[in-house]
């Protein structure tokens, strides 16, 4: 079970509170954690990353154990520790008002 | 008994405004989607508690939301807007050819007859539709990859399809507008598209008579004489009584003929409304006071409408999209400005109070008339 923290936003669109939780296959990669958030939370596509073109969308940054994973691939595995939920792999809103 | 429903939209959220037929008080709800720019809300005229909400964030992208109560609850639909078949370029700013990017549905505009049927325009401009409800969006490509699409270029705000009138009379006509490419019609349902903009003059693009390239702000029809059609452009108000094949310049004596919206009675077909703003850099209305002007010819004669408007250090805009009528008689006015007020006329715009003043900016504003 990988831990995925959302901004507010997101939460409040998925309707959820706290972080959630999805279950992902192993090797898990950071794209198959966004494929089962976005099936367990259809109204999530496109938040995240381009429906079209796969993208992560520039005002958003993945993070996980204090390391920057946003230009990782989607075949890239994630760390050990958000694997086995240690930790949560984070989806970070650009620091940015507006 | 009758109730009057304002559907706004703002920079940070959207905002539903009930009254009674007196459209003295107005009960607000909202923020819906709070923190979200909301482009735009527009109800079905076939079943009036539909509604659907452009939603869209620099972080997030678009989300569309669909009510089905008129409001009180809302559920995400689709929203994959995917370009059919290969985008090509438009012009940028400078000239250079820039690839098509979809960024945002700037409005939505929901069929006559089937609630599940909506176009939407969108930014970089083509048009899509939905036939389920918002589930999927399809899009009309036809428009997209006109002749002239190489030569389209953005507006300041971005290339945006703006504008989609469906033509009461002829259910396969379809007006739509573009920033800044022109105004466009099709008379086959959306297969096939024809720029109509001869009569509009534009500097600043290299041939001012051009049959595209115009920065259209918005258009406006009155359904019992479709083939009427009034514009706002970037500069000038201008007038087709003939579809769109020519058009004439209406501005008069306006003190300004650079404004966003403009508007049709619900009940005059020759009264006309729009709020001149400054200039093309100066985006408030002229020294400083806010006024609506009316035209009961169909243009080039108007008188300003001033009663309970801010006529002093007034420097607000209103934008495209931000003036609605409803269909009571006396016919409602509405308008909402960037400094946030919504501003309601009972009486066709003889007066003005403000329905709500302290909004975030308003960017959209649609009435709907409830028996």
């Amino acid at each position: 079970m990988i831990r995925v923290a959302l901004p507010a936003h997101l939460r409040t669109l998925a309707r959820v509170n706290g972080e959630v939780k999805v279950h992902v296959a192993s090797p898990a990669t950071l794209g198959a954690v966004l494929d089962a958030l976005e099936a367990e939370y259809p109204m999530l596509r496109g938040t995240i990353r381009d429906q079209v073109t796969g993208q992560r969308r520039p005002f958003l940054r993945f993070f996980a154990c204090e390391q920057d994973l946003s230009h990782d691939g989607p075949d890239a595995r994630l760390p050990a520790a958000v694997v086995t939920g240690a930790e949560p792999f984070l989806v970070v809103g650009a620091m940015a008002g507006g | 008994m009758t109730t009057v429903r304002l559907l706004v939209g703002t920079r940070k959220g959207a905002f539903v405004l009930t009254s009674d037929g007196k459209r003295e008080r107005w009960d607000v709800s909202g923020p819906h989607f709070g923190g979200w720019e909301i482009y735009h809300l527009k109800g079905s005229p076939a079943d009036p508690n539909r509604l659907y909400a452009s939603q869209s964030s620099g972080w997030f992208g678009q989300v569309i939301q669909r009510s089905d109560d008129g409001g009180k609850s809302w559920e995400s639909v689709g929203n994959k807007f995917a370009y059919d078949g290969p985008t090509g370029t438009h012009q940028w700013y400078d000239g250079t050819p820039h690839p098509w990017e979809f960024a945002r549905v700037w409005h939505l505009e929901p069929s006559a007859k089937d609630p599940d049927t909506v176009y939407a325009g969108v930014e970089d401009a083509a048009l899509f539709r939905t036939s389920d409800g918002g589930q999927t969006w399809q899009e009309l490509p036809a428009l997209r990859t006109h002749s002239s699409g190489s030569s389209w270029q953005p507006g300041a705000g971005g290339m945006c399809l703006h504008t989609i009138l469906l033509d009461p009379a002829q259910s396969e006509r379809i007006f739509v507008a573009i920033s800044a490419a022109g105004a466009f019609r099709s008379e086959d349902g959306g297969k096939s598209w024809r720029p109509i903009n001869r009569g509009l003059t534009s500097e600043g693009i290299p041939n001012p008579t051009a049959e595209v390239g115009h920065c259209v702000h918005r258009i406006a029809m009155h359904r019992s004489r479709p083939s009427v059609l009034f514009m706002q452009k970037h500069w000038d108000v201008m007038r087709s009584d003939d579809a769109g094949e020519s058009w004439r310049e209406v501005s008069g004596n306006l003190p300004s003929d650079f404004g966003f919206p403009i508007d049709v009675h619900a009940h005059e077909p020759e009264t006309i409304y729009v709020v001149p703003i400054k200039s093309d850099s100066e985006h408030y209305p002229p020294d400083g006071k806010l006024r609506v002007y009316r035209s009961r010819t169909g243009g080039n004669e108007w008188e300003a409408l001033t009663k309970g408007l801010p006529q002093r250090d007034c420097y607000v805009n209103v934008l495209r999209d931000a003036m609605a009528v409803d269909a009571l008689d006396p016919c409602g006015v509405y308008f909402g400005t960037t400094g946030g007020q919504v501003y309601a006329s009972a009486n066709g715009g003889d007066s003005w109070t403000a329905a709500v003043a302290h909004l975030p900016a308003v960017v959209s504003v649609e009435a709907q008339t409830l028996p």
